[in-house]
């Protein structure tokens, strides 16, 4: 099976207190550490663990520049055999529809029969997979928390409200989109990444890709982010502070008060 | 500008999204009269139309076979089938409409506006709305062009429901836009989740662990203070992720609803997904190291604070004083 996995560099949100920058335009980039994003990593580690089954290849493809191919290798070090790096000042800007557009040519580039992204990413919008599907105009699925491959199809669970999962069948080929949990990504270590240093990594640009510049990047984009704010602050929590002792002492008398212990 | 909402439903009754979706409408398109969208078969979607039809001025109603479980890549075809061009489609942004909306749009060559919680004005055709970003620590306003149409998902609880019901509106029968639908993605079952030992939703107190607990064998110092307070141990999704509790443990859309009267969130940072199944307002505990997590905004109590002294700290506290 050759599959693609889509994956986005991110600051990573776990680690990270992300703050409004100065001007509002951006958040705060200054000292941030950057990662995969957390479901592109359960992403690719499903798409190798399907290879590793039944044979095949995987690719892991991103949008973005040079810091970008960091990521990127990084995946492969996971055991994917080859990335692609989609690299334009074209694509800069984008929206969601944009991001689709930039993949789908490379999609077009390839003989894939699956393609996998997260299911989100750290704006939230969970859309790229699903607009990629659409213009491919290949069946999709959101929120797979399970893949069983078939001859020609692929048995799917996706993960719906209140922890249930819902069965389906989906021919190939298509998109996934994959939520966390469906499995546990291997843990890379600096020998894998060294053993994939010297991989070459393809970067194909707009004209490469036969994009027409003018439908994708800050050009071709129908939503545009204006700022970012602080949300506005509700009624907000009391603050406890005080040293370790205090703070223990103070939320001993509070859960006493509140009927939290028993 | 024609305005519709998708309304989903269940056992003959609309979601409670259906009144909240009426309200963003009227928040976002100002003076427009939306048209509810619901598919399905038979009864159960016949009382659901009626259900709707309090609070919305025209129902249009797709009834089929096929319909009857919601099938994402099943509705995308009828919809770009049945709506005129230009449409703006509002709908929730829960598993379905995330599977349903990104495609939608590309198909009706409309804008796609996901996860919507606020709305700024409509300027000619510039729709202006506010998104949460980066589990909700900042704030986005977002502008879209909707002159050849939209889709919007809008998050569950971020307008208040319009609950005047006063519409008695028209049921349109469009089913034969439903006929002969095909899709590469069929459905074959849901499985509910297995119940484990546990049924978080019946505690009083829970105590309910995040990321911010590090390593699986810091959970010990967690169970420790749920044992010395009489609570359940709770988490969120992460843990769950990484397999260090079970799933019946799970707080949030995708997990349990609970309505504890204390909960004690330790290092969790409070995304709207975990937010979503924490019901019955209850007096919220909320340790993080973060200052800007959101929990704080809907805590009554916060600390900022290391888990690995407090938590410990607490826990001897308790037991000294039985």
């Amino acid at each position: 099976m050759e599959i693609l996995v889509c994956v986005k560099r991110v600051p990573d949100s776990a680690e990270n207190e992300i703050s409004v920058g100065s001007d509002g335009t951006d958040i705060q980039r200054d000292d941030l550490t950057y990662g995969v994003n957390e479901w592109d990593n359960y992403a690719v580690e499903e798409a190798i663990q399907i290879t590793e089954r039944l044979g095949g290849n995987v690719t892991v493809v991103s949008v973005g520049d040079g810091d970008t191919e960091e990521v990127v290798r990084r995946e492969m070090a996971m055991g994917a055999g080859q990335g692609l790096l989609l690299t334009d000042p074209a694509f800069e800007g984008s929206d969601g529809l944009g991001l689709a557009r930039i993949l789908q040519a490379a999609v077009k580039k390839g003989a894939y029969d699956l393609v996998l992204t997260g299911a989100q990413a750290d704006d939230g919008a969970a859309q790229v997979g699903g607009m990629l599907a659409a213009l491919l105009d290949w069946p999709y699925a959101s929120l797979v928390n399970k893949i069983e491959v078939q001859e020609g199809s692929l048995v799917i669970g996706r993960e719906i409200e209140g922890g249930a999962q819902e069965f389906s069948d989906i021919e190939t080929p298509c998109v996934l989109s994959i939520q966390t949990g469906i499995n546990e990504p291997r843990y890379v270590g600096l020998r894998g990444i060294r053993k994939v240093a010297s991989v070459e990594i393809p970067v194909l640009t707009a004209s490469a890709l036969g994009l027409d510049p003018a439908t994708v990047g800050a050009q071709g984009a129908k939503v545009r982010r204006i700022d970012y704010f602080v949300p506005p602050a509700g009624a907000g929590a009391d603050m406890l502070k005080g040293s370790t002792a205090d703070l223990a002492q103070q939320l001993f008398e509070l859960l006493k008060a509140k009927g939290g212990l028993k | 500008m024609k305005i519709f909402a998708l309304i989903t439903h269940k056992d003959g009754v609309a979601d409670d999204s259906a009144l909240e979706l009426a309200a963003a409408a009227s928040a976002l398109f100002p003076g427009s009269a939306p048209i509810a969208l619901l598919t399905g078969s038979g009864s159960t979607l016949e009382s659901a139309c009626k259900d709707v039809a309090a609070s919305y001025g025209e129902v249009w109603k797709f009834d089929a076979e096929a319909l009857a479980y919601p099938n994402a890549e099943l509705t995308r075809p009828l919809l770009l089938k049945a709506l005129p061009a230009g449409s703006v489609v509002l709908m929730a942004h829960t598993t379905f409409g995330m599977d349903l909306g990104p495609g939608l749009s590309v198909k009706l060559g409309a804008a796609y506006v996901p996860d919507v919680v606020g709305a700024e004005g409509l300027e000619g055709t510039s729709l202006k709305v506010v998104r949460s970003e980066f589990s909700g620590q900042v704030s986005a306003h977002v502008h879209a062009d909707v002159a050849a149409g939209a889709v919007v998902t809008v998050r569950s609880g971020a307008f208040r429901p319009d609950e005047s019901r006063d519409k008695a509106g028209q049921v349109v029968d469009r089913s034969a836009d439903a006929a002969g639908l095909a899709s590469r993605r069929r459905f074959r079952s849901v499985v509910q989740a297995e119940a484990g030992d546990i049924d978080i939703t019946r505690e009083d107190v829970l105590v309910s662990v995040g990321r911010g607990i590090g390593e699986q064998e810091n959970l010990e110092l967690v169970k420790d203070l749920a044992e010395a307070m009489g609570a359940a141990v709770a988490c969120s999704r992460p843990i769950v992720d990484a397999k260090w509790l079970e799933k019946p443990r799970q707080v949030g859309t995708s997990g349990q609803t609970v309505k504890p009267k204390v909960y004690l969130a330790l290092g969790i940072s409070g995304s709207f997904q975990h937010l979503g199944g924490l019901k019955g307002n209850p007096f919220i505990v909320a340790v993080n190291t973060n200052p800007k997590a959101p929990i704080f905004q809907v805590a009554s109590v916060g600390i900022v604070a290391d888990l690995l002294e407090l938590v410990p700290a607490l826990t001897e506290k308790i037991n000294k004083a039985k």
